[in-house]
């Protein structure tokens, strides 16, 4: 007998059999639905962190004072330290010093409340160069950006995010309105749009944002000290090249001798994200293992309905023995049969797993990114669950003698 | 008729003997068995209920294994054949019909007489064909697409019985083929046996009806596991 009569014989009989080989299946599609879903779970939850790194700009390395390089490889004293100044940005945008570097903008920070009328709002204001608005890929909603030479004079104009926007102006338009922060009077010249990351909460539209020289005189700061540079570089390709140029001129500029002692730290968007996602990360593997448990009781939910088959079955088989099934063609009987519940089970899992991944974000705000892989792979396990758990149960029906199996009752 | 006994033996048994167990309990079903049966032959076998028919036959078709003695089938020790053997021997060279008839009632007619078609190989075209041509040959032409629970019992009788001769095999066993039909179905079922028979295949037959056993030509008397009386059968003038 081929394997296509195999397979024929085996789908009769799930197909004689429709209710029971349904609840058969529950367990693998239970388990490989939520396979599927926790694992798209966490890659979703990496895209989200993904998006919002990505909204920072492209082929950017970010530069914050304090060191980086502790054992966990979180970034230590992120913005704390003042170990960054407006000189080491100018430095860095020195064309023959690092020549991957294409644009350079130092952003200065505090969190300050901002005052229109009687609207007060705290909100994160920061100094900047005019190059930041390329560098951060931003653009305007409305109004313009701040003029070299308003950055040179210090002049009091403020470009709104679009929440600080909203919050303050409620609808109206910001564009030739005064705010006032820490006593100063500023005119709203222009409104970003939105950072387009898909996250809510970020902090990238709720910023007012102005000149260098205009902050520090609000904040009436006379240090030169930066909370970050933002440096844009040509391509991915040279990012690491002008890694490696910062960090040389920093180390120098800084007096130190060995990069482990590094007063500020380098990222890439790249090692933002996993910094990021790493407790994400935690979380999903584990949810993964428990969806994996309901897979294994799954795949031993097949083997019991198997054995029960087996036994309910006894008569066929024996009938099928007398007329010359040999013990082989018995076994590769029933372990198809338990691999197609497998398989099926996988393939409606993955169908309950696709459409839930539509639903659930609607539902719980979490985007659900399903994996090829990961549903490949899903695939794979469901049919390994039903030809591992079928193996015991086809053996008992290959080993049955045919003349007991026809006898019982 | 003459000397039926002198053609070249298919059934060999020597000293057979089956003892069932059942927890501390043992049963002789058999108690040492001697017979031979020759090609061709129409044996059938009689006796009273309990007397190891069954368990004979169960033997023969090698379903089971003796407890003691040797079966010789076709001059091939079934002692010494693998279960793969076995189950070669039993879709290549025995039909067997059943008194309970064994369909799988999920499945047509033709689906069931298939069966040992698919486990010889057979390509599923041919199959079809052989397996209609032996429903025709029954009289069930045109009940192939039927299932068993749209069937009288006669007629699942004789879908067996094309099951047990789509094979064209050598030796025909029947354990009681009529015990559960009418006298109609009775006389088609061993019609087909008789023409079989005609055709020059072996056939053992199990009964308990004298008029079933008249129609062979040799009668086994079996009682309590032994066989008593072994006599050629005087055809009567009827037939
Ligand atoms: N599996 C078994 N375990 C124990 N005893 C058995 C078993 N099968 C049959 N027997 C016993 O062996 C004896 C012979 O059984 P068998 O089925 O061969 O009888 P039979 O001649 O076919 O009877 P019937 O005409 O009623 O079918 C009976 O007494 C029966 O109880
Ligand atoms: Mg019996």
């Amino acid at each position: 007998m081929n394997w296509r009569e195999t397979l024929r014989t085996a789908f009769e009989a799930v197909h004689a059999h429709r209710m029971r080989s349904i609840l058969t299946m529950l367990g693998i599609v239970i388990g490989i639905a939520s396979v599927i879903l926790t694992v798209g779970f966490g890659q979703g939850a990496r895209q989200e962190v993904q998006d919002e790194i990505n909204s920072l700009g492209s082929n950017l390395l970010i530069v914050s004072p304090g060191s980086s390089t502790d054992d966990s490889g979180t970034r230590g004293g992120f913005g704390s330290a003042t170990t960054l100044t407006l000189a080491d940005a100018n430095a860095i945008a020195d064309s023959d010093v690092v020549p991957d570097a294409v644009s350079v903008a130092p952003v200065t920070s505090t969190s300050l409340s901002v005052v229109a009328g009687d609207t007060n709002w705290t909100t994160t204001v920061m100094g900047t160069t005019t190059s930041w608005l390329d560098v951060r890929t931003r653009t305007l909603a409305s109004g313009r950006w701040f003029t070299d030479s308003e950055a040179e004079n210090g002049s009091k104009v403020v470009v709104l995010g679009s929440d600080t926007a909203s919050e303050l102006f409620s609808g109206q338009s910001p564009v030739g309105q005064t705010v006032t922060i820490n006593g100063t009077t500023l005119t709203v010249i222009g409104v970003l749009d939105s950072s387009g990351s898909s996250s809510s909460g970020t902090s990238e539209d709720d910023m007012a944002v102005m000149p260098l020289s205009t902050e520090a005189a609000l904040t009436g700061s006379t240090s030169s000290a930066v909370s970050t540079i933002y440096v844009e570089c040509a391509d991915a390709d040279v990012l690491s090249a002008a890694y490696q140029e910062i960090d040389t001129l920093l180390l120098t500029r800084h007096d130190i001798a060995s990069g482990d002692d590094a007063d500020f730290s380098i990222a890439t968007q790249d090692s933002l994200v996993d910094t990021a996602s790493s407790t994400n990360e935690t979380l999903s593997v584990l949810l993964t293992g428990v969806a994996a448990i309901s897979l294994l009781v799954g795949g031993i939910g097949v083997m019991n309905i198997m054995l029960v088959s087996v036994t309910e079955r006894i008569r066929e088989i024996g009938l099928r023995k007398a007329l010359g099934a040999t013990p082989r063609v018995i076994g590769q009987q029933f372990l198809a049969e338990a691999s197609i519940l497998g398989l099926a089970g996988g393939l409606i899992g993955i169908g309950i797993g696709v459409i839930g991944s539509w639903i659930l974000p609607l539902i719980i705000d979490q985007p659900v990114t399903l994996s090829f892989l990961a549903t490949a792979g899903a695939l794979g396990v469901s049919l390994a669950l039903g030809v591992g758990f079928g193996v015991y149960p086809a053996s008992r029906a290959a080993r049955l003698t045919p003349i007991d199996a026809l006898r019982s009752e | 008729m003459t000397e039926v006994r002198t053609a070249k033996p298919i059934i060999e048994l020597e000293g057979i003997r089956k003892t069932y167990t059942s927890g501390s309990i043992t049963f002789e079903a058999l108690r040492g068995v001697d017979t031979s049966v020759a090609e061709g032959e129409y044996v059938a076998v009689i006796g009273p209920s309990g007397s190891g028919k069954s368990t004979l036959m169960n033997i023969l078709g090698c379903l089971d294994n003796p407890t003691e003695g040797s079966y010789v089938l076709a001059g091939e020790d079934v002692a010494s054949m693998t279960e793969t053997q076995l189950a070669e021997v039993r879709n290549k060279r025995i039909g067997f019909v059943f008194q309970q008839f064994h369909l799988l009632a999920a499945q047509s007619a033709w689906r069931n007489v298939e069966l040992p078609l698919v486990y010889a190989g057979v390509p599923k075209a041919e199959r079809k064909e052989r397996a209609i041509a032996a429903l025709t040959k029954v009289g069930l032409g045109e009940r192939v697409e039927n299932k068993p629970g749209e069937l009288s019992g006669g007629q699942q009788q004789r879908v067996a019985v094309a099951r047990a001769l789509v094979t064209e095999p050598a030796m025909i066993l029947a354990d009681e083929p009529t015990g559960n039909l009418d006298s109609r179905s009775t006389d088609d079922v061993l019609g087909l046996l008789d023409d079989l028979h005609g055709a020059g295949r072996t056939i053992v037959l199990i009964t308990h009806e004298d008029e079933v056993a008249a129609r062979a030509q040799r009668n086994l008397v079996i009682r309590d596991g032994l066989i008593v009386t072994d006599t050629p059968v005087v055809r009567g003038v009827s037939a």
